[in-house]
């Protein structure tokens, strides 16, 4: 029989927040709805994931999709799998986007905003390069144009020690 | 009260006391409406200048919107 104490106390612990997403920790596990099904990251494991938070009212974002395309149709091969989360929490807000800038990889839909608590991310869009191991690689907030090479040359070294 | 009930009711409110400082800013990903354009602070750029210009002018005695004027040399 558990102490009332005992459990009181575990109840004051329980408001502590989300440990935050960073390099060397494993990436919490999400199931989200998605137009072709749930998407699961257990169910991507052994795949180089790069997750990435973005919404429709978010400017970097529209700049950051035709660039991700690039990358999932140039790595798709080599192991890679682009996830967007998207954080809007009015779907028609994501829809008129995706139907204006089009994805070309997984788009997941989170309107309650439970992962991005979970992984406790500090600025939109975010993104998580998660190696084959399941384990957070790098995290990146924001997105401009000369951050793209930094982030092709992570992406290719992960997929390089995947193998 | 007995001892018993003592350290609960004191652990719950020690956390009861986070209250009203537990209301957090927004979080990054629920700033959709804060993005709006609407919620900035200028509007239509020709009815800024318009303002802008008619403060100006009824503050021009102390500067309008920019050093305090007086023309005594005192600033």
């Amino acid at each position: 029989m558990i102490r009332k104490s005992v459990l009181a106390l575990v109840f004051a612990l329980g408001t502590l927040p989300a440990l935050a997403i960073e390099p060397g920790l494993a990436a919490p596990e999400f199931t989200l709805a998605s137009a072709r099904g749930p998407v699961s990251l257990t169910a991507l494991k052994g795949k180089v994931i790069y997750l990435d938070f973005w919404a429709s009212w978010c400017g970097p974002c529209r700049q950051s999709f035709p660039w991700m395309n690039e990358m999932q149709a140039k790595y798709a091969a080599k192991g890679l799998q682009i996830v967007g989360v998207n954080l809007d929490a009015n779907r028609g807000d994501a829809d008129k986007f995706l139907a204006e800038v089009p994805a070309k990889f997984t788009v997941a839909f989170d309107p309650q905003g439970d992962t991005p608590k979970r992984y406790a991310i500090k600025g939109m869009p975010t993104s998580v390069l998660i190696g084959s191991n399941g384990k957070a690689i790098e995290v990146h907030s924001g997105f401009r144009a000369d951050e793209r090479q930094a982030l092709e040359e992570a992406i290719a070294s992960a997929l390089a020690a995947a193998r | 009260m007995s001892h018993r009930h003592t350290l609960s009711a004191l652990c719950v409110l020690t956390a009861s006391l986070a209250g009203c400082a537990g209301f957090h800013p927004p979080q990054p990903w629920e700033k959709g409406m804060l993005a709006k354009e609407a919620m900035t602070m200028g509007g239509d750029a020709q009815e800024q200048r318009f303002d802008q210009h008619t403060y100006n002018s009824k503050e021009a005695a102390s500067g309008g919107s920019g050093v305090g004027g007086g023309g005594c040399g005192c600033n």
